[in-house]
């Protein structure tokens, strides 16, 4: 980057001001975090909802009505909401005065988090004599993340080599078209996740081509394309499957393979009871992880992505090594798409990816640019869009929307929290021109 | 980010002024038609690239309509046996659906001999669908120009659209013009916050703009479409079960502009006095001055004493007021097809399409006025295609996109058509190349979620 060389000439003074704000900053974000701390004290744990020895009830059970099972736990709500939220703002207090080392800061993170939650979990479900049905929130939530993962592991692979991808969204949008329109015209589910798959990798070709080839600005480009994929499956829509739903159009889908054993455990026995893909997308996480930190191939990846011209130089094909990985990231995003269709058993609607493409890629920043992080990431957004679903019947005072917003504001306080810190693949959007 | 500015007014001026200038212009080459011929051909030549663009754009359209036509795909069948059956059908589908393109944009032959009103119809619907495109085209060559890619166009016209909104229908004590006029300013403010709190984050958190932006559209669509228009104040209980506001009072309503008989309001006055402002903004202004500086070095900016932040602040709050714009025509003005009412699909995907109008124009206020103008042909024609010649309006979006992206790359429309050879600018010149503003291969400035410039 131009700034590089003149960054050199002042480093020391630099680092100073670079330490003295990351202390700050350390301190500002976690006063926030207390005061959020308090702020949830005051409206879970003093609230008239868990007030008046309220009890909330957890459900252990994924179908409430089978007999045989775990029984409910009930909890009085006011004390452990009270407990919960005064553990925040501890961490908080903690990640302000206390010196401690990124690790430990890291941790102290997760359990703030973890206590907001499960607070707001306690506080939500108080009261209610139907309660929280904690193994089908799971469910939910491991399945809400299935695109997120896939979008995901998609944007990591292009990113990773020197390709901004920003169009996942379209990438799903054409993988769930060609999907459908595949398996409903032939009949067969596979040819359908094959033909999605393929959806997938065709716009992620396209957006290799333009990127690499005639050099357009890459995020400019994804947009463009995602109006692209946007404007063709939306065409394509109104002109064959709106009037011909039932030849074109069908809500078709996979079914679910129990896996024997692992299926029957309490509490988490249905997340092995779902699809193909379901499985595809939990297992591509660490095969990516592997694949990106332990083989010549994810060596040569990383080195494109983050120094192409010293990788030319030690005789990596750079263009070569771009083209081949997006457009094989591209196949990963198409079976985002799939699932969207095939995988959840529904037709393809007009833009019905709803801005899942984005929400991938803001758990990729937000996992900073790991397999394991955007997993993370993913699992946390698919939790939040889904909740919503869950609290729907409890009568909660905070409306839905709020909920699904839940994913964006996070993303936004993160990159606003880490700023600086995050630091994506150093070719990420950079064209490169051999010579 | 935030490095206090030193106060070294001189070296700054100096500084500034050795940024500034200009590069000495070579002198002319004589006039030869020959070279000016050829040149008109060449891949170099932007004006033929565009017109080139439009066409391979239209005939992938075509191509598209074909294809998606049942009844024509089925006489392909039995091509060989009868060719011109299917060629006629094919032809039919596609002169159907473009001569019904033309006829809702440009006019209509059969109105010439109608009333004025007829004749002027479509001319005055394509002004009406470019008012908008021509805010946002302005938005985003503003932000562009101060090297940020602003897409969260959806998200500052949504909340320009809901405090318009709010006061055209609750301020209803203002008086006529008055009332019109504090709606209009509520809009731009609206948007102008939305747009700035990126901005802000940008600057004094390193928060990487297409990220935030992309974020806020959703949290402002969900805001309104999930929750707002829910709300007492602002649902119509006139349309129970509908996520629908208020109508607006007809005080704040924008009037017609060329009389009550054609499609086209004052907004259209506010786009060509917004792209005067810009213009202007960019030409004689120095903080428009800052903002071209910025965007082609942030580096070299802030060595000239320019502080960075701030401008990025002020183009984004510049930015998020023209969005704002938006909102409010799409409220308050004729486009709005619920009674001037404010519904989930306020938005009607604007915040994407000012993007590709802001590309083609090349992020010059003028060129933006040219590509909200063709853009709203566009639109205004796919209307009527979509009923007259049953062409879903969606091809008008690939239609779009495909000029932004045949636009964007030259050297694919020059193989195409074979022009002459065109060497493309990969911006890595180093410093001794003048900088120029190139929407489509800034690779410098945009950089997602990178932190620090």
């Amino acid at each position: 980057m131009s700034t590089a060389s003149t960054a050199t000439g002042n480093a020391p003074a630099t680092n100073v001001a670079a330490v003295a704000t990351d202390t700050r900053s350390k301190m500002i974000s976690g006063v926030v975090m207390a005061v959020i701390g308090a702020l949830a004290l005051w409206g879970f744990g003093l609230s008239s909802r868990v007030s008046n020895d309220a009890h909330t009830l957890f459900g252990l059970k994924y179908d409430p009505s089978q007999t045989s099972g775990l029984s409910p736990i009930s909890a009085s709500a006011q004390p452990v909401a009270l407990a919960l939220t005064s553990l925040a703002i501890l961490c908080g207090l903690v990640r302000a005065f206390v010196p401690i080392s990124k690790k430990v800061q890291l941790w102290l993170d997760g359990v703030y988090f973890a206590s907001l939650v499960v607070a707001f979990l306690v506080w939500a479900a108080a009261g209610s004599s139907v309660g929280l049905n904690v193994p089908s929130i799971i469910v939910l939530t491991a399945a809400g993340a299935v695109p997120l993962i896939l979008g995901s592991l998609s944007g990591l692979m292009c990113e990773r080599s020197g390709v901004v991808n920003i169009a996942i969204e379209g990438q799903f949008l054409f993988g769930a078209f060609a999907a459908v329109i595949t398996a409903s015209s032939t009949g067969s589910l596979w040819a359908g996740a094959i033909a999605g798959c393929l959806g997938g990798a065709l716009m992620c070709a396209l957006l290799a081509v333009f990127a690499n080839r005639y050099l357009i600005e890459q995020v400019v480009l994804g947009v463009v394309l995602n109006l692209l994929a946007s404007g063709v499956t939306g065409f394509l829509y109104d002109r064959v499957m709106s009037t011909n739903g039932g030849t074109y159009n069908q809500a078709t889908g996979f079914s679910a393979i129990k896996i024997p054993g692992l299926s029957s455990i309490p509490i988490i026995g249905e997340l092995f009871n779902q699809n193909i893909i379901f499985y595809l997308a939990y297992i591509l996480v660490p095969v990516m992880w592997f694949l990106l930190f332990r083989t010549r191939w994810g060596l040569r990846t990383r080195a494109v992505g983050e120094h192409p011209t010293a990788a030319d130089t030690v005789g990596i094909k750079v263009i070569g090594l771009r083209y081949r990985n997006v457009i094989t990231a591209g196949l990963l995003s198409g079976l985002g798409g799939v699932w969207l269709t095939l995988g959840l058993a529904s037709a393809f609607g007009k833009d019905m990816s709803s801005g899942k493409g984005y929400i991938a890629l803001a758990a990729l920043i937000v996992g900073r640019w790991s397999p394991i992080g955007a997993f993370g990431a993913a699992i946390l957004f698919g939790f939040a869009t889904e909740l919503q679903v869950a609290l729907s019947s409890l009568n909660t005072p905070i409306p839905g929307a709020y909920l699904a917003m839940a994913p964006y504001l996070v993303t936004v306080f993160v990159v606003a929290a880490m700023g600086g810190l995050t630091r994506p693949p150093a070719a990420s959007g950079k064209p490169y021109i051999k010579g | 980010m935030s490095t206090p500015e030193p106060e070294k007014n001189e070296a700054a001026d100096a500084a500034k002024s050795a940024t500034a200038a200009p590069k000495p212009q070579p002198d002319r080459p004589p006039r030869d038609w020959g070279v000016i011929i050829r040149n008109v051909f060449t891949a170099e030549n932007g004006a033929m690239v565009t017109f080139l663009a439009i066409v391979l754009a239209l005939v992938v359209g075509a191509l598209m309509i074909v294809l998606s036509s049942t009844d024509t795909m089925n006489k392909l069948g039995y091509f060989f046996a009868s060719p011109g059956d299917f060629l006629s059908s094919a032809w039919n589908d596609i002169s159907s659906a473009y001569s019904s393109l033309f006829k809702g944009a440009i006019f209509d032959p059969a109105t010439i001999s109608g009333t004025p009103e007829q004749f002027f119809g479509p001319i005055s619907n394509t002004l009406e669908y470019a008012t908008p495109l021509i805010f946002g085209g302005l938005a985003i060559s503003v932000a562009f120009r101060a090297g940020m890619f602003n897409i969260g166009g959806q998200g500052q016209l949504i909340v320009g659209a809901i405090f318009a909104s709010y006061v055209g229908f609750s301020w209803t004590a203002l008086p006529g013009v008055l009332h019109m006029i504090v709606a209009v300013l509520a809009g731009i403010i609206g948007g102008m916050l939305y747009g700035g709190i990126v901005g802000w984050l940008k600057a004094k958190r390193g928060a990487h703009e297409v990220i935030v932006t992309i974020m806020l559209n959703y949290v402002a669509l969900l805001f309104l479409g999930g929750w707002l228009l829910n709300t007492s104040v602002f649902h119509n209980p006139a349309a129970a079960g509908q996520a629908i506001s208020k109508p607006a009072a007809p005080s704040a309503v924008l009037p017609h502009l060329f009389g009550d008989q054609l499609f086209t309001d004052i907004g259209l006055l506010f786009a060509i006095a917004a792209t005067f402002a810009v213009a202007w903004f960019f030409k004689r202004s120095k903080l428009g001055f800052e903002v071209r500086a910025v965007g082609l070095r942030p580096s070299a900016a802030r060595t000239a004493g320019i502080n960075v932040s701030r401008v990025q602040i002020a183009s984004m709050l510049i930015s998020g007021a023209l969005m704002g714009l938006i909102g409010v025509t799409q409220t308050l003005g004729l486009a709005n097809p619920n009674n001037n009412s404010l519904s989930p699909n306020i938005d009607a995907g604007l915040g994407f399409s000012a993007i590709t109008v802001a590309l083609l124009g090349r992020t010059k206020p003028w060129g933006v006025v040219g590509a909200s103008l063709l853009f709203g042909a566009l639109q205004a024609g796919g209307a009527l295609m979509q009923t007259q010649a049953q062409v879903s309006i969606e091809i008008i979006t690939v239609i779009q996109a495909l000029i932004v992206i045949f636009v964007a790359a030259p050297q694919l429309v020059k193989e195409i058509f074979h022009l002459r050879a065109h060497k493309i600018d990969t911006g890595k010149g180093g410093d001794e190349v003048t900088p120029t503003v190139d929407p489509f291969h800034t690779t410098e400035t945009i950089n997602v979620a990178g932190g620090e410039e």
